[in-house]
Protein backbone atom coordinates (compact mmCIF):
# COMPACT_ATOMS: atom_id res chain seq x y z
CA UNK A 1 0.00 0.00 0.00
CA UNK A 2 1.03 3.69 -0.95
CA UNK A 3 2.21 5.76 2.45
CA UNK A 4 1.32 8.58 0.30
CA UNK A 5 -1.14 9.36 -2.62
CA UNK A 6 -1.96 12.14 -4.01
CA UNK A 7 -5.05 12.40 -5.73
CA UNK A 8 -5.95 15.50 -8.20
CA UNK A 9 -4.34 18.10 -5.76
CA UNK A 10 -4.96 21.54 -6.80
CA UNK A 11 -3.86 24.84 -4.51
CA UNK A 12 -5.36 28.10 -4.88
CA UNK A 13 -4.77 31.84 -3.82
CA UNK A 14 -7.98 33.11 -3.40
CA UNK A 15 -9.37 32.71 -6.75
CA UNK A 16 -6.34 31.57 -9.04
CA UNK A 17 -5.41 28.08 -9.14
CA UNK A 18 -1.61 27.89 -8.76
CA UNK A 19 -1.54 23.93 -8.55
CA UNK A 20 -3.72 22.29 -11.36
CA UNK A 21 -4.94 19.05 -10.47
CA UNK A 22 -1.30 16.78 -9.72
CA UNK A 23 -1.56 12.85 -8.89
CA UNK A 24 1.30 11.24 -7.81
CA UNK A 25 1.92 8.23 -5.16
CA UNK A 26 4.80 7.33 -3.22
CA UNK A 27 5.82 3.81 -1.65
CA UNK A 28 7.57 2.91 1.87
CA UNK A 29 10.88 2.99 1.34
CA UNK A 30 10.76 4.45 -1.82
CA UNK A 31 12.76 7.77 -2.71
CA UNK A 32 10.57 10.37 -5.53
CA UNK A 33 12.07 13.42 -6.78
CA UNK A 34 9.90 16.61 -8.19
CA UNK A 35 11.46 18.36 -10.74
CA UNK A 36 10.86 21.37 -12.12
CA UNK A 37 11.54 25.13 -12.85
CA UNK A 38 11.27 27.91 -10.35
CA UNK A 39 7.47 29.09 -9.21
CA UNK A 40 5.83 25.42 -10.79
CA UNK A 41 4.49 24.66 -7.83
CA UNK A 42 6.85 22.35 -6.14
CA UNK A 43 6.89 23.59 -2.75
CA UNK A 44 3.42 24.34 -3.07
CA UNK A 45 2.83 20.47 -3.99
CA UNK A 46 5.05 19.53 -1.15
CA UNK A 47 3.72 21.88 1.39
CA UNK A 48 0.11 20.67 0.83
CA UNK A 49 0.72 17.16 1.52
CA UNK A 50 1.34 17.69 4.91
CA UNK A 51 -0.96 20.47 5.70
CA UNK A 52 1.20 23.25 6.15
CA UNK A 53 0.37 25.69 3.41
CA UNK A 54 1.18 29.43 4.26
CA UNK A 55 -2.20 31.93 5.17
CA UNK A 56 -4.33 32.77 2.42
CA UNK A 57 -3.79 29.75 0.40
CA UNK A 58 -6.27 26.56 0.31
CA UNK A 59 -5.58 22.76 -1.16
CA UNK A 60 -8.57 20.74 -2.84
CA UNK A 61 -8.59 17.30 -4.14
CA UNK A 62 -7.08 14.33 -1.85
CA UNK A 63 -3.86 13.80 0.02
CA UNK A 64 -3.79 10.33 1.58
CA UNK A 65 -1.08 10.09 4.40
CA UNK A 66 -0.40 6.78 5.70
CA UNK A 67 -4.08 6.59 4.63
CA UNK A 68 -5.28 9.68 6.64
CA UNK A 69 -6.89 12.33 4.55
CA UNK A 70 -4.96 15.48 4.77
CA UNK A 71 -6.98 17.93 2.53
CA UNK A 72 -10.14 20.08 4.76
CA UNK A 73 -8.89 18.52 8.00
CA UNK A 74 -8.60 21.66 11.37
CA UNK A 75 -4.69 21.53 12.50
CA UNK A 76 -5.63 20.38 15.49
CA UNK A 77 -5.45 17.09 13.78
CA UNK A 78 -2.87 17.24 11.47
CA UNK A 79 -0.56 18.29 14.21
CA UNK A 80 -0.80 14.75 15.67
CA UNK A 81 -0.98 13.29 12.08
CA UNK A 82 2.19 14.79 10.67
CA UNK A 83 4.36 14.08 13.94
CA UNK A 84 4.30 10.83 13.72
CA UNK A 85 4.17 10.35 9.77
CA UNK A 86 6.24 13.03 7.76
CA UNK A 87 9.58 15.08 8.45
CA UNK A 88 10.71 18.43 6.09
CA UNK A 89 13.65 20.18 5.60
CA UNK A 90 14.02 22.91 3.41
CA UNK A 91 16.50 24.96 1.50
CA UNK A 92 17.62 28.20 3.63
CA UNK A 93 19.81 27.23 6.29
CA UNK A 94 19.67 30.66 7.92
CA UNK A 95 16.35 29.82 8.66
CA UNK A 96 16.55 26.50 9.14
CA UNK A 97 17.50 27.08 13.18
CA UNK A 98 15.74 28.95 16.02
CA UNK A 99 19.03 31.47 16.04
CA UNK A 100 18.17 32.06 19.89
CA UNK A 101 18.35 28.57 20.82
CA UNK A 102 21.54 25.97 21.67
CA UNK A 103 21.95 23.58 19.06
CA UNK A 104 21.85 20.77 21.71
CA UNK A 105 18.26 21.86 22.85
CA UNK A 106 17.16 22.50 19.55
CA UNK A 107 18.07 18.64 18.76
CA UNK A 108 16.67 17.37 21.80
CA UNK A 109 12.79 18.69 20.98
CA UNK A 110 12.35 16.07 18.39
CA UNK A 111 14.08 13.40 20.65
CA UNK A 112 11.87 14.14 23.72
CA UNK A 113 8.56 14.53 21.07
CA UNK A 114 9.59 11.05 19.38
CA UNK A 115 10.24 9.66 23.23
CA UNK A 116 6.62 10.19 24.58
CA UNK A 117 4.55 9.32 21.43
CA UNK A 118 6.20 5.83 21.88
CA UNK A 119 5.68 6.52 24.96
CA UNK A 120 9.18 5.66 26.51
CA UNK A 121 10.90 7.35 29.62
CA UNK A 122 14.01 8.60 28.52
CA UNK A 123 16.47 10.12 31.28
CA UNK A 124 19.21 13.02 30.78
CA UNK A 125 21.96 9.90 29.66
CA UNK A 126 19.76 8.75 27.48
CA UNK A 127 19.43 12.05 25.98
CA UNK A 128 22.58 13.00 25.44
CA UNK A 129 23.54 9.54 24.12
CA UNK A 130 20.54 10.08 21.67
CA UNK A 131 22.11 14.17 20.71
CA UNK A 132 25.23 12.53 20.38
CA UNK A 133 24.16 9.59 17.86
CA UNK A 134 22.20 12.19 15.90
CA UNK A 135 25.21 14.65 15.47
CA UNK A 136 27.60 11.46 14.60
CA UNK A 137 24.71 10.18 11.96
CA UNK A 138 25.08 13.15 9.85
CA UNK A 139 28.76 13.46 10.37
CA UNK A 140 29.47 16.26 12.73
CA UNK A 141 32.21 16.49 14.81
CA UNK A 142 33.23 17.71 17.87
CA UNK A 143 29.46 16.74 19.51
CA UNK A 144 30.56 18.43 22.89
CA UNK A 145 31.44 21.86 21.47
CA UNK A 146 28.28 21.66 18.87
CA UNK A 147 25.49 20.79 21.49
CA UNK A 148 26.44 24.05 23.37
CA UNK A 149 27.08 26.44 20.54
CA UNK A 150 24.46 29.14 18.70
CA UNK A 151 23.50 28.47 15.39
CA UNK A 152 25.39 31.35 14.56
CA UNK A 153 28.97 29.69 15.37
CA UNK A 154 28.55 26.85 12.63
CA UNK A 155 28.11 26.45 9.17
CA UNK A 156 26.00 26.91 6.60
CA UNK A 157 26.39 23.05 5.84
CA UNK A 158 26.71 22.08 9.76
CA UNK A 159 22.81 23.73 10.06
CA UNK A 160 21.31 21.95 7.61
CA UNK A 161 23.00 18.86 8.69
CA UNK A 162 21.55 19.76 12.20
CA UNK A 163 18.48 20.61 10.40
CA UNK A 164 18.12 16.82 8.36
CA UNK A 165 19.31 15.33 11.73
CA UNK A 166 16.05 17.55 13.98
CA UNK A 167 13.92 16.12 10.91
CA UNK A 168 14.99 12.56 11.14
CA UNK A 169 15.18 12.35 15.05
CA UNK A 170 11.33 12.15 15.54
CA UNK A 171 10.79 9.44 13.98
CA UNK A 172 8.98 9.95 10.49
CA UNK A 173 8.38 7.57 7.56
CA UNK A 174 8.52 10.33 5.12
CA UNK A 175 10.99 12.90 4.84
CA UNK A 176 10.18 16.06 2.28
CA UNK A 177 13.04 17.38 1.69
CA UNK A 178 13.13 20.92 -0.09
CA UNK A 179 15.96 21.79 -2.14
CA UNK A 180 18.11 21.27 0.76
CA UNK A 181 21.34 21.74 -0.55
CA UNK A 182 20.75 24.64 -3.13
CA UNK A 183 22.07 27.38 -0.52
CA UNK A 184 25.46 25.24 -0.11
CA UNK A 185 29.07 25.65 -1.91
CA UNK A 186 29.19 22.91 -4.41
CA UNK A 187 30.90 20.51 -2.15
CA UNK A 188 29.00 20.51 0.88
CA UNK A 189 26.50 20.17 -1.17
CA UNK A 190 27.61 16.71 -2.77
CA UNK A 191 28.46 15.57 0.85
CA UNK A 192 24.77 16.40 2.68
CA UNK A 193 22.90 15.07 -0.40
CA UNK A 194 24.99 11.52 -0.34
CA UNK A 195 24.09 11.42 3.72
CA UNK A 196 20.57 12.07 3.15
CA UNK A 197 20.87 9.72 0.52
CA UNK A 198 22.46 7.60 2.96
CA UNK A 199 19.88 8.26 6.10
CA UNK A 200 17.28 7.60 3.90
CA UNK A 201 18.38 4.32 2.98
CA UNK A 202 19.53 2.86 5.95
CA UNK A 203 16.56 4.15 7.99
CA UNK A 204 14.27 2.70 5.23
CA UNK A 205 12.18 6.06 4.90
CA UNK A 206 10.18 7.43 1.96
CA UNK A 207 11.83 10.44 0.65
CA UNK A 208 10.02 13.31 -1.00
CA UNK A 209 13.00 15.39 -2.86
CA UNK A 210 12.42 18.45 -4.65
CA UNK A 211 14.94 20.02 -6.77
CA UNK A 212 14.99 22.25 -10.09
CA UNK A 213 18.93 19.57 -10.44
CA UNK A 214 18.27 16.99 -12.65
CA UNK A 215 21.47 15.52 -12.19
CA UNK A 216 20.94 16.17 -8.26
CA UNK A 217 17.63 14.35 -8.36
CA UNK A 218 19.18 11.51 -10.57
CA UNK A 219 21.67 10.87 -7.67
CA UNK A 220 19.34 10.33 -4.99
CA UNK A 221 15.53 9.22 -6.59
CA UNK A 222 14.55 6.13 -8.01
CA UNK A 223 11.56 7.78 -10.05
CA UNK A 224 10.85 11.75 -10.56
CA UNK A 225 7.83 14.24 -11.72
CA UNK A 226 8.36 16.45 -13.64
CA UNK A 227 6.27 19.73 -12.97
CA UNK A 228 5.46 23.11 -15.27
CA UNK A 229 3.60 25.67 -14.27
CA UNK A 230 1.54 23.88 -11.59
CA UNK A 231 1.39 20.73 -13.62
CA UNK A 232 2.85 17.23 -13.53
CA UNK A 233 3.59 16.89 -17.14
CA UNK A 234 5.64 13.54 -17.45
CA UNK A 235 6.10 10.39 -14.54
CA UNK A 236 8.32 7.88 -14.23
CA UNK A 237 11.91 5.86 -12.75
CA UNK A 238 14.28 8.33 -13.18
CA UNK A 239 16.89 6.86 -15.22
CA UNK A 240 13.90 6.43 -18.56
CA UNK A 241 12.84 9.87 -17.81
CA UNK A 242 16.56 10.58 -18.13
CA UNK A 243 17.55 8.71 -20.93
CA UNK A 244 14.34 8.65 -23.12
CA UNK A 245 11.92 11.68 -21.86
CA UNK A 246 8.70 12.03 -23.20
CA UNK A 247 7.17 15.38 -22.61
CA UNK A 248 8.79 18.47 -24.48
CA UNK A 249 9.54 19.99 -21.48
CA UNK A 250 11.37 17.34 -19.91
CA UNK A 251 13.00 16.48 -23.23
CA UNK A 252 14.70 20.13 -22.73
CA UNK A 253 15.32 19.60 -19.25
CA UNK A 254 17.19 16.60 -19.73
CA UNK A 255 19.47 18.32 -22.84
CA UNK A 256 20.04 21.17 -20.64
CA UNK A 257 21.60 18.98 -17.89
CA UNK A 258 23.61 16.73 -20.61
CA UNK A 259 24.84 20.34 -22.14
CA UNK A 260 26.23 21.23 -18.45
CA UNK A 261 27.83 17.96 -17.51
CA UNK A 262 29.66 17.75 -20.66
CA UNK A 263 30.80 21.37 -20.87
CA UNK A 264 31.89 20.49 -16.92
CA UNK A 265 33.61 17.18 -18.36
CA UNK A 266 34.96 18.69 -21.12
CA UNK A 267 36.11 22.24 -20.69
CA UNK A 268 36.81 24.12 -23.74
CA UNK B 1 28.35 53.08 23.39
CA UNK B 2 26.94 51.66 26.69
CA UNK B 3 27.05 55.96 27.76
CA UNK B 4 22.74 55.44 26.96
CA UNK B 5 22.22 52.57 29.08
CA UNK B 6 24.25 54.27 32.28
CA UNK B 7 23.16 57.28 32.05
CA UNK B 8 19.32 56.00 31.63
CA UNK B 9 19.86 53.20 34.32
CA UNK B 10 21.23 56.59 36.61
CA UNK B 11 18.55 58.40 36.19
CA UNK B 12 15.66 55.97 36.27
CA UNK B 13 17.59 54.11 39.67
CA UNK B 14 17.39 57.65 41.18
CA UNK B 15 13.77 57.86 40.22
CA UNK B 16 13.37 54.52 41.68
CA UNK B 17 15.08 54.79 44.74
CA UNK B 18 13.38 58.05 46.08
CA UNK B 19 10.09 56.31 44.99
CA UNK B 20 10.85 53.08 47.24
CA UNK B 21 12.40 55.76 50.04
CA UNK B 22 8.80 56.60 50.13
CA UNK B 23 7.40 54.05 51.20
CA UNK B 24 9.33 54.28 54.66
CA UNK B 25 10.53 57.94 55.07
CA UNK B 26 9.23 60.98 53.77
CA UNK B 27 10.80 64.70 55.18
CA UNK B 28 7.48 65.79 56.02
CA UNK B 29 3.66 64.54 56.11
CA UNK B 30 2.43 64.95 53.06
CA UNK B 31 -0.82 67.57 54.41
CA UNK B 32 1.56 68.60 57.35
CA UNK B 33 1.62 72.25 56.79
CA UNK B 34 5.29 72.88 58.05
CA UNK B 35 6.62 76.05 56.79
CA UNK B 36 5.11 79.62 55.85
CA UNK B 37 3.02 79.66 52.13
CA UNK B 38 5.05 79.70 49.49
CA UNK B 39 8.14 79.95 51.29
CA UNK B 40 11.43 79.96 49.05
CA UNK B 41 13.75 76.89 49.18
CA UNK B 42 15.79 76.99 52.73
CA UNK B 43 17.59 74.28 54.68
CA UNK B 44 14.28 73.33 55.62
CA UNK B 45 12.52 73.08 52.68
CA UNK B 46 15.01 72.24 49.68
CA UNK B 47 12.06 72.85 47.02
CA UNK B 48 9.96 75.50 48.73
CA UNK B 49 6.62 75.41 50.33
CA UNK B 50 3.30 75.63 48.17
CA UNK B 51 0.45 78.05 48.92
CA UNK B 52 -0.72 75.93 52.06
CA UNK B 53 2.35 76.09 53.54
CA UNK B 54 3.69 72.17 52.82
CA UNK B 55 6.58 71.00 51.66
CA UNK B 56 7.26 70.66 48.34
CA UNK B 57 10.21 68.19 48.02
CA UNK B 58 7.89 65.81 50.38
CA UNK B 59 5.18 66.17 47.32
CA UNK B 60 7.91 65.54 44.59
CA UNK B 61 8.94 62.46 45.89
CA UNK B 62 5.54 61.20 46.13
CA UNK B 63 4.94 62.29 42.65
CA UNK B 64 7.97 59.87 41.76
CA UNK B 65 6.54 56.88 43.49
CA UNK B 66 3.08 58.04 41.61
CA UNK B 67 4.78 58.19 38.54
CA UNK B 68 6.74 54.82 38.55
CA UNK B 69 3.72 52.98 39.88
CA UNK B 70 1.61 54.22 37.15
CA UNK B 71 4.53 53.74 34.30
CA UNK B 72 5.19 50.31 35.78
CA UNK B 73 1.42 49.01 36.08
CA UNK B 74 0.86 50.07 32.63
CA UNK B 75 4.12 48.95 31.19
CA UNK B 76 3.07 45.55 32.34
CA UNK B 77 -0.70 45.38 31.83
CA UNK B 78 0.15 47.10 28.02
CA UNK B 79 2.87 44.44 27.26
CA UNK B 80 0.86 41.60 28.84
CA UNK B 81 -2.16 42.41 27.20
CA UNK B 82 -0.48 43.64 24.16
CA UNK B 83 1.63 40.59 23.59
CA UNK B 84 -1.23 38.15 24.02
CA UNK B 85 -3.75 39.58 21.64
CA UNK B 86 -0.78 40.17 19.44
CA UNK B 87 0.36 37.04 19.12
CA UNK B 88 -3.00 35.54 18.72
CA UNK B 89 -3.88 38.02 15.87
CA UNK B 90 -0.64 36.39 14.06
CA UNK B 91 -1.88 33.05 14.64
CA UNK B 92 -5.89 33.44 13.53
CA UNK B 93 -6.90 33.25 10.25
CA UNK B 94 -7.35 35.48 7.51
CA UNK B 95 -10.17 37.62 8.16
CA UNK B 96 -9.92 37.70 12.29
CA UNK B 97 -6.51 38.70 11.92
CA UNK B 98 -7.55 41.25 9.18
CA UNK B 99 -10.42 42.65 11.92
CA UNK B 100 -7.86 42.32 14.65
CA UNK B 101 -5.70 44.38 12.70
CA UNK B 102 -7.92 46.79 11.82
CA UNK B 103 -9.67 47.31 15.45
CA UNK B 104 -5.69 47.81 16.86
CA UNK B 105 -5.31 50.38 14.48
CA UNK B 106 -7.88 52.54 15.33
CA UNK B 107 -7.38 52.00 19.01
CA UNK B 108 -3.75 53.55 18.36
CA UNK B 109 -5.56 56.58 16.55
CA UNK B 110 -7.64 57.33 19.46
CA UNK B 111 -5.70 59.86 21.76
CA UNK B 112 -4.53 58.12 25.02
CA UNK B 113 -6.44 61.38 26.72
CA UNK B 114 -9.53 60.83 25.41
CA UNK B 115 -9.65 57.03 26.42
CA UNK B 116 -8.45 57.71 29.67
CA UNK B 117 -11.50 60.39 30.11
CA UNK B 118 -13.73 57.50 28.92
CA UNK B 119 -12.57 54.83 31.22
CA UNK B 120 -12.78 57.67 34.29
CA UNK B 121 -15.93 58.48 33.29
CA UNK B 122 -17.12 54.69 33.62
CA UNK B 123 -15.41 54.47 36.53
CA UNK B 124 -16.78 55.60 39.89
CA UNK B 125 -13.80 58.55 39.72
CA UNK B 126 -10.40 59.12 39.05
CA UNK B 127 -7.46 56.99 41.06
CA UNK B 128 -4.31 55.98 40.35
CA UNK B 129 -5.97 52.44 39.06
CA UNK B 130 -8.25 54.39 36.26
CA UNK B 131 -4.64 55.53 34.95
CA UNK B 132 -2.74 52.27 35.31
CA UNK B 133 -6.10 51.08 33.37
CA UNK B 134 -6.51 53.75 30.72
CA UNK B 135 -2.84 53.89 29.45
CA UNK B 136 -2.24 50.08 30.01
CA UNK B 137 -4.75 49.97 27.78
CA UNK B 138 -3.69 52.41 24.72
CA UNK B 139 -0.15 50.87 25.11
CA UNK B 140 -1.48 47.56 24.96
CA UNK B 141 -2.84 48.49 20.92
CA UNK B 142 0.61 49.57 20.43
CA UNK B 143 2.56 47.32 21.87
CA UNK B 144 -0.19 44.04 20.12
CA UNK B 145 0.22 45.61 16.76
CA UNK B 146 4.04 45.31 17.08
CA UNK B 147 3.81 41.85 18.60
CA UNK B 148 1.71 40.36 15.56
CA UNK B 149 4.19 41.94 13.00
CA UNK B 150 6.97 40.08 14.59
CA UNK B 151 5.61 36.95 15.17
CA UNK B 152 4.46 36.79 11.82
CA UNK B 153 7.81 37.36 11.03
CA UNK B 154 9.05 34.47 13.34
CA UNK B 155 6.15 32.24 11.76
CA UNK B 156 7.57 32.41 8.34
CA UNK B 157 10.58 31.07 9.60
CA UNK B 158 11.34 27.99 8.09
CA UNK B 159 12.42 25.57 11.37
CA UNK B 160 8.85 26.80 12.47
CA UNK B 161 7.26 25.08 9.13
CA UNK B 162 9.99 22.29 10.32
CA UNK B 163 8.87 21.71 14.20
CA UNK B 164 4.81 21.98 13.51
CA UNK B 165 5.64 19.37 10.87
CA UNK B 166 7.46 16.42 13.05
CA UNK B 167 4.23 17.15 15.38
CA UNK B 168 5.05 20.74 17.70
CA UNK B 169 1.92 22.45 18.64
CA UNK B 170 1.17 26.14 18.59
CA UNK B 171 1.16 26.35 22.08
CA UNK B 172 4.73 24.85 22.26
CA UNK B 173 5.60 26.88 19.48
CA UNK B 174 4.82 30.35 20.86
CA UNK B 175 6.75 29.32 24.83
CA UNK B 176 9.76 27.70 23.02
CA UNK B 177 10.37 29.98 19.64
CA UNK B 178 8.21 32.72 19.31
CA UNK B 179 8.33 34.26 22.68
CA UNK B 180 12.30 34.53 23.05
CA UNK B 181 12.27 35.88 19.79
CA UNK B 182 10.29 38.59 19.54
CA UNK B 183 11.02 39.61 23.42
CA UNK B 184 14.20 41.62 23.27
CA UNK B 185 12.11 44.02 20.82
CA UNK B 186 9.04 43.82 22.92
CA UNK B 187 10.76 44.75 25.39
CA UNK B 188 12.44 47.80 23.53
CA UNK B 189 8.86 49.36 23.01
CA UNK B 190 7.55 48.93 26.66
CA UNK B 191 10.80 50.61 28.05
CA UNK B 192 9.88 53.16 25.73
CA UNK B 193 5.66 53.37 26.36
CA UNK B 194 7.04 53.37 29.79
CA UNK B 195 8.14 56.64 29.41
CA UNK B 196 5.62 57.92 27.65
CA UNK B 197 3.17 56.87 30.11
CA UNK B 198 5.14 58.85 32.93
CA UNK B 199 3.91 61.66 30.51
CA UNK B 200 -0.02 60.25 29.79
CA UNK B 201 0.30 60.05 33.64
CA UNK B 202 1.81 63.82 34.37
CA UNK B 203 -1.17 64.80 31.33
CA UNK B 204 -4.05 62.78 32.92
CA UNK B 205 -3.37 64.40 36.68
CA UNK B 206 -2.76 68.47 35.33
CA UNK B 207 -6.50 67.61 34.11
CA UNK B 208 -7.58 66.38 37.18
CA UNK B 209 -7.93 62.51 35.79
CA UNK B 210 -5.29 61.32 38.14
CA UNK B 211 -4.63 60.45 41.37
CA UNK B 212 -6.65 62.45 43.51
CA UNK B 213 -4.82 64.54 46.58
CA UNK B 214 -3.01 64.44 48.88
CA UNK B 215 -1.53 61.74 47.26
CA UNK B 216 -0.61 64.75 44.32
CA UNK B 217 1.22 63.71 41.04
CA UNK B 218 3.83 65.52 39.34
CA UNK B 219 1.19 66.81 36.53
CA UNK B 220 -1.15 67.30 39.57
CA UNK B 221 1.55 69.86 41.11
CA UNK B 222 2.27 71.44 38.14
CA UNK B 223 -1.20 72.21 37.67
CA UNK B 224 -1.52 73.69 41.74
CA UNK B 225 1.73 75.72 41.30
CA UNK B 226 1.11 77.31 37.82
CA UNK B 227 -1.25 80.14 39.12
CA UNK B 228 2.01 81.39 41.67
CA UNK B 229 4.66 80.30 39.42
CA UNK B 230 6.49 83.73 39.28
CA UNK B 231 6.11 84.09 43.33
CA UNK B 232 7.00 80.60 43.63
CA UNK B 233 8.59 79.10 40.64
CA UNK B 234 10.27 76.14 42.53
CA UNK B 235 6.78 74.69 42.57
CA UNK B 236 6.73 74.47 38.72
CA UNK B 237 11.03 73.56 38.15
CA UNK B 238 11.22 70.60 40.64
CA UNK B 239 8.30 68.26 39.59
CA UNK B 240 9.02 69.31 36.07
CA UNK B 241 12.48 68.57 36.82
CA UNK B 242 11.67 65.30 38.45
CA UNK B 243 9.46 64.46 35.38
CA UNK B 244 12.02 65.27 32.65
CA UNK B 245 14.72 63.46 34.35
CA UNK B 246 12.36 60.30 34.76
CA UNK B 247 11.29 60.54 31.07
CA UNK B 248 15.05 60.96 29.40
CA UNK B 249 16.20 58.29 32.04
CA UNK B 250 13.41 56.05 30.59
CA UNK B 251 14.56 56.63 27.14
CA UNK B 252 18.51 56.79 27.57
CA UNK B 253 17.50 53.19 29.04
CA UNK B 254 15.64 52.17 25.62
CA UNK B 255 18.14 53.42 23.35
CA UNK B 256 20.61 51.95 25.58
CA UNK B 257 18.79 48.26 25.54
CA UNK B 258 18.32 48.96 21.33
CA UNK B 259 22.29 49.54 21.15
CA UNK B 260 22.74 46.76 23.12
CA UNK B 261 20.98 44.29 20.90
CA UNK B 262 22.00 45.71 17.71
CA UNK B 263 25.67 44.79 18.71
CA UNK B 264 24.30 40.94 19.63
CA UNK B 265 22.83 41.27 16.26
CA UNK B 266 26.29 41.44 14.39
CA UNK B 267 27.25 38.58 15.50
CA UNK B 268 24.86 36.97 13.70
CA UNK B 269 24.58 36.32 9.87
N1 LIG C 1 1.63 32.43 -0.41
C1 LIG C 1 1.46 32.55 -1.74
N2 LIG C 1 0.49 33.36 -2.23
C2 LIG C 1 0.32 33.49 -3.56
N3 LIG C 1 1.07 32.87 -4.47
C3 LIG C 1 2.05 32.05 -4.07
C4 LIG C 1 2.30 31.86 -2.68
N4 LIG C 1 3.35 31.01 -2.55
C5 LIG C 1 3.73 30.71 -3.81
N5 LIG C 1 2.96 31.32 -4.73
C6 LIG C 1 3.07 31.18 -6.20
O1 LIG C 1 2.86 29.84 -6.55
C7 LIG C 1 3.72 29.45 -7.59
C8 LIG C 1 4.44 28.18 -7.22
O2 LIG C 1 5.26 28.42 -6.08
P1 LIG C 1 6.23 27.31 -5.46
O3 LIG C 1 6.85 27.93 -4.26
O4 LIG C 1 5.51 26.05 -5.28
O5 LIG C 1 7.34 27.15 -6.59
P2 LIG C 1 8.58 26.17 -6.62
O6 LIG C 1 8.34 25.21 -7.72
O7 LIG C 1 8.82 25.63 -5.27
O8 LIG C 1 9.75 27.16 -7.04
P3 LIG C 1 11.24 27.28 -6.50
O9 LIG C 1 12.05 26.29 -7.25
O10 LIG C 1 11.62 28.67 -6.86
O11 LIG C 1 11.21 27.04 -5.03
C9 LIG C 1 4.65 30.62 -7.86
O12 LIG C 1 4.21 31.26 -9.03
C10 LIG C 1 4.47 31.50 -6.67
O13 LIG C 1 4.57 32.85 -7.05
MG1 LIG D 1 10.27 26.02 -3.73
Amino acid sequence: MSLLQVQDLTVSAGARELVHGVSFDLRPGERLGLVGESGSGKSLTAMAIVGLLAPGLTAGGSVLLDGQQMIGRPDRDLVRLRGAVASVVFQDPRSALDPLMRLGDQLAAPIRRRAVREGRALSSAQLRAEQIRWLDRVAIPEPDRILRAWPHEVSGGQRQRIAIAMALACGPRLLIADEPTTALDVSSQAEVLDLLGGLVRDEGLSLLFISHDLPVVARICDRVVVMRQGRAVEEGPTARVFTDPQDPYSQGLVAAARRLQSALENPA
Amino acid sequence: MRRNLWIGAVLVGLNAAVAALTLVWLPYGPTEMSGGRLSPPSWAHPAGTDRLGRDYLTQVMIGARIAMTVGIGAALLGGLIGTTLGVLAAFARRGLDDALAATLDILIAFPTLLLAMLVVAASDGASLWTAILAIGLAMSAIIARLVRILTKRVLAQDYITAARCSGLGWGKITIAHILPNILPTVMVAVALQFGLAVIAEASLSYLGLGTPPPNASWGQLLQQAQSTVFRAPMGVIAPGLALISLVLGINFLADGLRDLMDADEEIQP
